[in-house]
């Protein structure tokens, strides 16, 4: 209850309470129409500046030559304009095709196992009873919390060659059963970093370890939100656990799925921190993807930023038009946006 | 066997396998903890020593007394903590602005914006890096922690506002249309009555921005020089030595360096999922 009286409410203008909008002396009025734009501007401002521009100045500077002298602090040398140099050479490396194969090999074998992992995890997380889901959510929070950083260090522990749990552990298979899987039967001091296949099963695991339980608490968010008659309904028609699953389950969740399994595909195509990481930074020209070879000819010495730069526009409208399929759907499913 | 053992088995047999999926989540983070606190001659060992006996606190005083690279964790830890919590702050503020635009006003370019903000996020930050990299070198930011936050107010804004958008959007719009006839100013509806309804929004989606800029690696790899100002995740790197790593110290560090995001993890899990997916689920 306000007892503001209507004198008091409307300033000294009785006749007018309701007056909008409102001057105050001293500061011109916003026009009603002005306002969404005056709140936009600032984020908006922030990124053309941040994102938007230095997207114009990587592709200007994937066609110049930018080298040490164009990057000094002091009197730096103009930009040299090279045209399409920088691509032909791209083009034309064996480091474009290893690095490509890296990418896209990584980003299909990981959002697949993480995906396959993560919706088993949701639906066992659905089944489970409310205590045990609880206990198992926190477990998995654990995993999913742990920054790149750390995720990549601990792998690296635990697949360390004299003193890591994991080979420790395949020490323990009898020695027939290992050489009969691996052709291998001592595990003592096994590196699994010097090879780029092994590198990349651990970096595999790394990834799928942190990721999953997105994906598991995400379809069980979408499991939930299901009404339970449809299951009923389907209980008394006489369908199967399995038909239930195929006819209900997963047609409900097609939307949620084709935003996770965008979402994991960016993610993993360009997965830096971590693979810099295992693979002890950009040493290992073998194990490179496109983000790292781009980062290692931008910042290794002498620094090829205009030839990083091209590997970035490449690496960039590689994952622009993976993901126009996943702007076209949200735009189309969200009726907010129009 | 009859349906009771049946049903009784197969609750057993999912409760085995939530065990299964807990220790394989749990297992790593705990063998971090656990080497953390194990004294050297557990750490450097081809047996298997499943927890610390008795667990020595010599890596954590070591990593805060020592350090790493000239200087003690304390000074990493404020460092990050400096640099998240600004870009976070001054992130909230524009994001809320662009959020209530689109979320309480139609204008022209509304579609646009939020197209817009759909496409940025798609772009790759390792991509930006380089044009990023010499844009904070021209202006003189280079190692300069202002540079850093200033970076990662542009990364994680267009996120902030596509989530944010959906707490305003959520906030009836017949209470500021009550605040409005009661007399209050365009200002005060939105400090007095929208603010504290989107409070826990803003909070959700700063601790979403906080724990993205606490992570965040490429940038302050390659941003920052002076080891001084290094943030968390770099100074991470050097406990690896040429020859041999300090595997104690840089457990201890990781998880001195998790702890927080862990703790702001398990406050806003549900939100975080919400906003990640919104649209996408449905009731």
């Amino acid at each position: 209850m306000t007892h503001t009286s209507t004198l008091a409410r409307g300033g000294a203008d009785t006749s007018a309470p309701a007056r909008r909008p409102r001057r105050r002396p001293g500061r011109p009025a916003l026009s009603p129409r002005a306002v969404p734009y005056v709140l936009i501007l600032p984020g908006l401002l922030v990124i053309a500046a941040l994102l938007l521009y230095p997207l114009y100045q990587m592709v200007v500077m994937s066609f110049h030559k930018v080298g040490l002298r164009q990057i000094k602090a002091v009197n730096p040398a103009p930009a040299e304009f090279v045209g399409v140099d920088n691509y032909t050479q791209i083009f034309g490396s064996d480091l474009f095709w290893s690095s490509l194969r890296n990418t896209v090999l990584f980003a299909v074998v990981t959002v697949a196992l993480t995906l396959a992992l993560g919706t088993l995890v949701g639906l066992l997380l659905h089944r489970l009873g409310p205590k045990m889901s609880t206990f198992v959510v926190v477990g998995i929070m654990a995993a999913w919390a742990t920054p790149p950083t750390a995720q990549a260090i601990v792998w690296k522990w635990l697949f360390d060659s004299d003193a890591g749990v994991v080979n420790w552990t395949l020490n323990l298979l009898p020695d027939g059963l290992s050489n009969l899987l691996f052709g291998q039967a001592d595990w003592s001091g096994h590196p699994w970093f010097n090879d780029t296949l092994t590198l990349y099963f651990v970096l595999v695991m790394a990834v799928v370890w942190a990721s999953f339980p997105f994906i598991a608490v995400s379809v069980l968010a979408g499991l939930k939100s299901i009404p339970g008659e449809l299951y009923e309904a389907a209980k008394m028609d006489g369908s199967g656990a399995v038909h239930t699953f195929r006819r209900i389950t997963l047609p409900l969740l097609k939307p949620v799925f084709s935003v996770l399994v965008v979402l994991s595909v960016i993610w993993d195509f360009k997965v830096f921190t971590q693979l810099y990481l295992l693979a002890g930074g950009t040493v290992n020209r073998d194990a490179f993807n496109l983000s790292l070879w781009s980062y290692a000819e931008a910042f290794s010495s002498p620094p090829k930023m205009g030839l990083g730069a091209a590997i970035a526009v490449v690496l960039t409208v590689i994952l622009l038009l993976i993901t126009f399929v996943y702007v076209r759907q949200i735009v189309k499913t969200e009726d907010d946006i129009r | 066997m009859s349906p009771l053992t049946r049903r009784r088995l197969g609750r057993a047999a999912l409760n085995a396998a939530g065990v299964a999926v807990f220790l394989f989540a749990v297992f790593p983070v705990y063998w971090m903890v656990a080497t953390a606190f194990k004294p050297n001659d557990q750490i450097f060992t081809t047996s298997f020593i499943p927890f610390p006996s008795p667990p020595s606190l010599d890596h954590v005083e070591r990593v805060f007394t020592r350090g790493v690279a000239g200087h003690s964790i304390w000074q990493y830890l404020v460092n990050s903590t400096l640099v998240a919590l600004s870009a976070v702050v001054l992130g909230a503020v524009f994001a809320l602005l662009a959020a209530t635009a689109v979320a309480r006003f139609r204008f022209r370019f509304r579609t646009s914006f939020l197209i817009l903000l759909l496409i940025v996020q798609m772009v790759p930050a390792e991509a930006l890096l380089i044009p990023l990299f010499t844009m904070v070198k021209r202006l003189g930011l280079y190692d300069q922690l202002l540079g850093l936050i200033v970076i990662n107010v542009g990364l994680t804004l267009p996120f902030s506002v596509w989530m944010l958008r959906t707490f305003v959007a959520a906030v009836p719009k017949e209470l500021e249309e009550a605040a409005w006839i009661d007399g209050a100013g365009r200002f005060t509806t939105f400090w007095r009555v929208l603010f504290p309804l989107v409070a826990p929004g803003l909070v959700a989606t700063s601790i979403f921005a906080f724990i993205t800029t606490w992570n965040e690696f490429v940038y302050a790899l390659t941003l920052i020089g002076d080891q001084g100002k290094y943030t968390m995740p770099v100074a991470l790197q050097f406990f690896v030595g040429q020859r041999s790593t300090d595997w104690g110290g840089i457990m201890a560090a990781s998880t001195l360096m998790t702890i927080p995001v862990l703790v702001f993890f398990l406050l806003v899990q549900r939100r975080m999922v919400s906003g990640l997916v919104a649209g996408a689920v449905k009731g």
